[in-house]
Formats: structure tokens, sequence, C-alpha cells
């Protein structure tokens, strides 16, 4: 006779008792994680938590869970921008932070290219983008300024035991189809609470065909799905990628743990990949998202390809393979703003740089910049097509612009006719 | 306890770059609270008086992490945010900013200007008209925390600094 077996596990459930030193836990009780990693930017952290740390007379719990990103207000463009990323420096040195990333890119791409984001880990950020962290297999989630002081002072969080909304994938995408595709479906399916703030895990063999920039598409767009976090369990290719970032073979042990067992209690909706096209959302919301058919022949005055979610290299290398030997349409921007130094060096040592360029892509610093409408921002009664994660009322910049999100394929087809277009039209 | 409050009426899916506009971020509280809602209710901050409250649709407070977005509300003087669901990364930040949120599937028949009752210990809202309608419960510690002014004011307590009031 065998012993009994404990009962199957989610992902979600699995990191969260690990971090809240339990065997197990379940959907609904509130537990106490201690924390792995945490992460915030210039605009969330320093000047911030400066003043509320010098309030209370409290220390960081450990300085080498912390890591600093300067990417909202970079390049500084005013006294006030200069000011805040001024603040981030001096606090950085004051404290002398072993984990800072000064205009190297955007947080989310920037923190785990270094390997610090880890399967099995349990991490908070100070950007509602976190949930990225989950395409390695880590429970990460976003909170706000204040309830990151409570991290930074105690190492601890509590939480709600998600839920897991499994998102089941079959079937290959097609070409030109992409992560950022497949996630705008889900939103326009589900609706911007879909997610119901528990963990929505992707899986199923599209998923797992993707590599680590798409997935960290899915996972990162999560927060736009309502969810709290935005699991992928880790693989072959997790581990080749971290191991590519440097992460020591001893720190990859037992990364197979880190899934959901057969049977567990979850609620799991399936997709066909193949049948899905590409997507477009309508403004002023990711959930007005479409079949591109829907929309195609708008006019568009400035396509955008940057952010966390959609100026990786794999974006910028779709952008290329659309734009390659072609000039955008008379009277359209394209602006591209590469997610981090490392992905804009790769780009130019490929070629793909070159190939955005000569189509009359005019580049910008590998920052934020007009996603949030922090720096670069769009004018006013713009058409915009753009591969960011969000098109809310004023979010780039002007109240009256008008923005469609869409694939770095989209955007660029779209660029190079002046209106909305299919990819697969352009890429056939 | 219970207290009567004055209802401002908003849609759904409010999301945080209305209620914190990203081009007023790198200013102040004092600043950013003048930008809170001026492109879907540009009447709401010349008019607001503190213990008002905001009655909305379904996902209030969707988008970003920034707190700044529950933040504005406190400033400005708003007693309570009333609607059939929040974000969940919005719902954390209001208490942590002590900002009452009251997930009330009836929400919606509450009329603009009406005034209503709240009771944060059942928790309910009673109409006008004397209808009460119940809402989600809320964990006591997190109760605990909007009574204590939020997180900040529950930290300067534990380290010995005098919480702050008012």
């Amino acid at each position: 006779m065998s012993l009994p077996l404990s009962p199957p596990s989610t992902l979600a459930q699995k990191l969260v008792a690990r971090a809240s030193g339990r065997d197990r836990v379940t959907p609904g009780e509130i537990v106490n994680c201690r924390v792995d990693l945490a992460m915030f930017h210039d605009s969330s952290g320093p000047r911030r938590l400066k003043p509320m740390l010098e309030e209370l007379g409290a220390q960081i719990w450990d300085k080498r869970r912390v890591v600093l990103v300067m990417d909202h207000y970079l390049p500084e463009r005013d006294d006030e921008s200069r000011r805040i990323v001024r603040i981030a420096r001096d606090w950085a040195r004051e404290q002398d932070l072993p984990h800072v990333y000064d205009g190297q890119g955007i947080c989310h791409v920037v923190v785990p290219q270094h390997g610090h984001i880890r399967p099995g880990m349990f991490c908070v950020g100070g950007d509602s983008h976190s949930p990225t962290g989950g395409a390695f297999g880590a429970y990460m989630f976003g909170i706000g300024s204040t309830e990151m002081l409570g991290v930074v002072v105690t190492g601890e969080i509590w939480l709600r035991v998600p839920h897991t909304l499994q998102m089941h994938w079959s079937g290959q995408l097609a070409a030109g189809v992409t992560a950022k595709d497949v996630m705008l479906h889900m939103i326009g399916r589900f609706g911007m609470n879909g997610g119901q703030y528990q963990a929505v895990e992707f899986a199923g063999p599209a998923v797992q065909a993707l590599g680590m920039q798409e997935r960290m598409t899915l996972s990162n767009m999560s927060a736009e799905l309502g969810a709290q976090a935005g699991l992928i369990a880790p693989d072959n290719t997790t581990r080749d990628w971290l191991r590519a970032a440097g992460v020591p073979d001893a720190d990859l042990q037992g990364l197979d743990a880190w899934h959901t067992d057969e049977g567990a209690d979850l609620t799991r909706h399936t997709f066909d990949a193949a049948t899905l096209t590409p997507q477009v959302a309508a403004p002023h919301s990711p959930a007005n998202a479409a079949p591109v058919a829907q929309h195609a022949g708008q006019g568009i005055d400035v396509a955008y390809i940057g952010a966390c979610t959609g100026a990786k290299l794999d974006d910028l290398r779709a952008a290329a393979s659309v734009l390659r030997g072609q000039r955008v349409a008379a009277g359209v921007r394209l602006m591209v703003a590469p997610a981090s130094q490392r992905d804009q060096a790769a780009a130019q040592a490929e070629g793909v740089l070159q190939v955005l360029q000569d189509a009359g892509a005019e580049l910008f610093p590998t920052t934020c910049g007009a996603c949030a409408g922090y720096g670069d921002t769009v004018g006013d009664a713009t058409n915009v097509i753009s591969s960011t994660a969000r098109n809310f009322k004023g979010r780039m910049g002007s109240p009256t612009a008008q923005v469609y999100l869409a694939s770095p394929y989209t955007v660029a087809a779209s660029a190079l006719r002046g209106c909305i277009t299919d990819p697969r039209e352009v890429l056939a | 306890m219970t207290s009567i409050h004055r209802v401002w009426k908003l849609g759904a899916d409010i999301d945080t770059d209305v209620l914190a506009p990203g081009h007023a971020m790198k200013h102040g509280i004092d600043v950013l609270a003048r930008h809170c809602l001026e492109s879907v209710r540009p009447d709401f901050v010349a008019g607001v008086r503190t213990g008002d409250v905001i009655v909305a649709g379904p996902n209030f407070g969707i988008g970003s992490s920034r707190e700044q977005a529950a933040a504005v509300l406190v400033r400005l003087g708003v007693a309570a945010v009333i609607a059939p669901s929040f974000s969940g990364l919005y719902f954390r930040n209001a208490f942590n900013l002590g900002l009452l949120l009251l997930t009330c599937p009836e929400a919606e028949t509450i009329g603009e200007g009406e005034r209503i009752t709240l009771n944060e210990q059942t928790p309910s809202v009673t109409t006008a008209q004397g209808r009460v309608l119940a809402c989600d419960p809320i964990p006591p510690f997190l109760l605990d925390m909007v009574r204590a002014g939020g997180l900040m004011n529950q930290l300067r307590a534990r380290f010995g600094k005098e919480p702050l009031h008012g």
C-alpha cells in the first residue's frame, strides 16, 4: 500500500507556500510571505521611500534583495525630472545599493536580463507590470510605494492565496502572430478585470514554443488582465536563457518542481493558437481588442514601437522583418524606443536597427518614454498605433490622442501603409 | 460607526491614469490632485468637499501601481469609494493610504448627489430612501489599517513615532 500523496497544487500555490514557510496553502487564505527580491524605479522608489524611511528612522531590511532601476524620468527634460532622478542617484550612493541600473533600459526587461529573477522566487515590484517576473516561474506582482516601504523595512508582505486561471493554448501561432496578439485576445475576451486579481497561468504547446521575450510579454500584460501574477512554468527554454544571463547552474537546480500538478484545483480556459489572427485594441482600453480586420484602413499619424511589452529584441526583429528595404508612408512618424541597452546593442549588431532607421524610424532612448506620458509624448488629436501595454485616455500625454494597441508586426505594417494593416498582407 | 456622505457618481473602468495623469506625476500631491479626473469629470476637483464619496461602476482603479491614484482622493477629502469591483492593486494601495473602499454589487443603483450613510463595520451602505446595500466583508486587519490612517501610520507606531491624525 502506498502512502497518501499530498494533494495536487498549482504553481501559484507552491510558490506562495514556499514564501510563507508552509507545506501547503489554500486559495482564499491570507498569509504573510518573505520577499526574495524587491524592485523599484525612479518614479515609485527613492523619491517616495527615502523621506518615509528617514521619518521612521528605519533601514532597508536586506540591500542585496533590492534592485533600483532608473527608467521613467530619463533622459531628464525639466527641473522636476532632474530632481527626481537626482534623488534616486544620491540615495543609491548613500545607501551603497549593490544593484542599480541607471539608463540601462526598462526595469521589467533589465532586471531579468541580469539574472535577478529565478524560478521559485517571491518578488514584488514598484510598478504594475511587475508580473513580468512570472515568465521565469517566480511569483511577482506590483505594489505601491507605501506598501513597498513596508516591504523595505520588514522584508515581508501579506497575500491572499490566489485561485489559478489557467490559459491553455494548444497548437502553434501562425507567422506574424505574437504573444501580444495572444494577450490582446484574452483581454478582449475576459476584460481588464477578468483575472480577478488571481494568478493567471499560461500553459500549453503554443506557450511552451515561445522564447523568453515573448513569454515576458504574456506575463507583463497579465496586469491588463487584472491578474495579480502571470505565471509560466519554467522549462529548458527558461534554463538556457538564465544560464546565458549569468545565473550559475547551482541556482537552477530543482527548476522542474515549479509546475502545476495534474489534477490541481484550477479554472481552465482553452484556446487554439492556430486560429488566432493579429489583434488591435481600439481607444481607450486594451479590452477593446478585436481582429485587425475590424480596424483595417484606419489612418494613423504615429507608429510607436516601445515599452517593456513591445520593444525587446524580438519585437524590433519583428518590425524589421516587415520594414526591410521599405520606407514608412509619407506623413507617418515611426518612433522606436528599444526596451533596454542590451536589446538595442543586439539589434545594432545584427543590423535590425539599421533596417528600422533606413525605413525612416526615429530612435529614442531606452526608457519608458511615451508609454506612460512621462517623457516623449504624442500630440493632440493624433492617431497612434503602439506596441505598448496600455491605451488609457491621456496615457501618452494628450487626452485627445487616439491610441490603438497592436503587435510590433502590426505597428510596422501600419506605418508602412499609413493605416492600420494586417501584417500578414505585408509579410506574404 | 456610521456617517452621512454626498455622492459623486462615476462610470465603469475609471483607471489610474485619469485619477493621477502621467503628465502631472512629476509634481507633488497637491498639484497632482488638481488634475484628478480632469479628462472625465472636469468639475470634480472644484466641487468636491471633505467627506464626499465616489460611487462608480465596475473595475475602479484599473491600471498602474501608482498609489497617487488613491492619494489624490485622500488629499481631496474623499471619504470612500463604493463600486461593484476594484482593481486588486488599487485595493491594496487605497487601504495602505487610509482610503476606504467598499465593494458593493448594487453600487450603481445609488444616484448622483444622493446623501448616503456608510457603515464600515457591517459593511453596508444605506441610501437616502433607506435601502440597505450589502458590501463584501473587509479583512479586519485592513479595516484597522484604514482606521489608523494607513500603513505609514501603523509603521510610525511600530517604530515608536507619533502617528499622524487628521
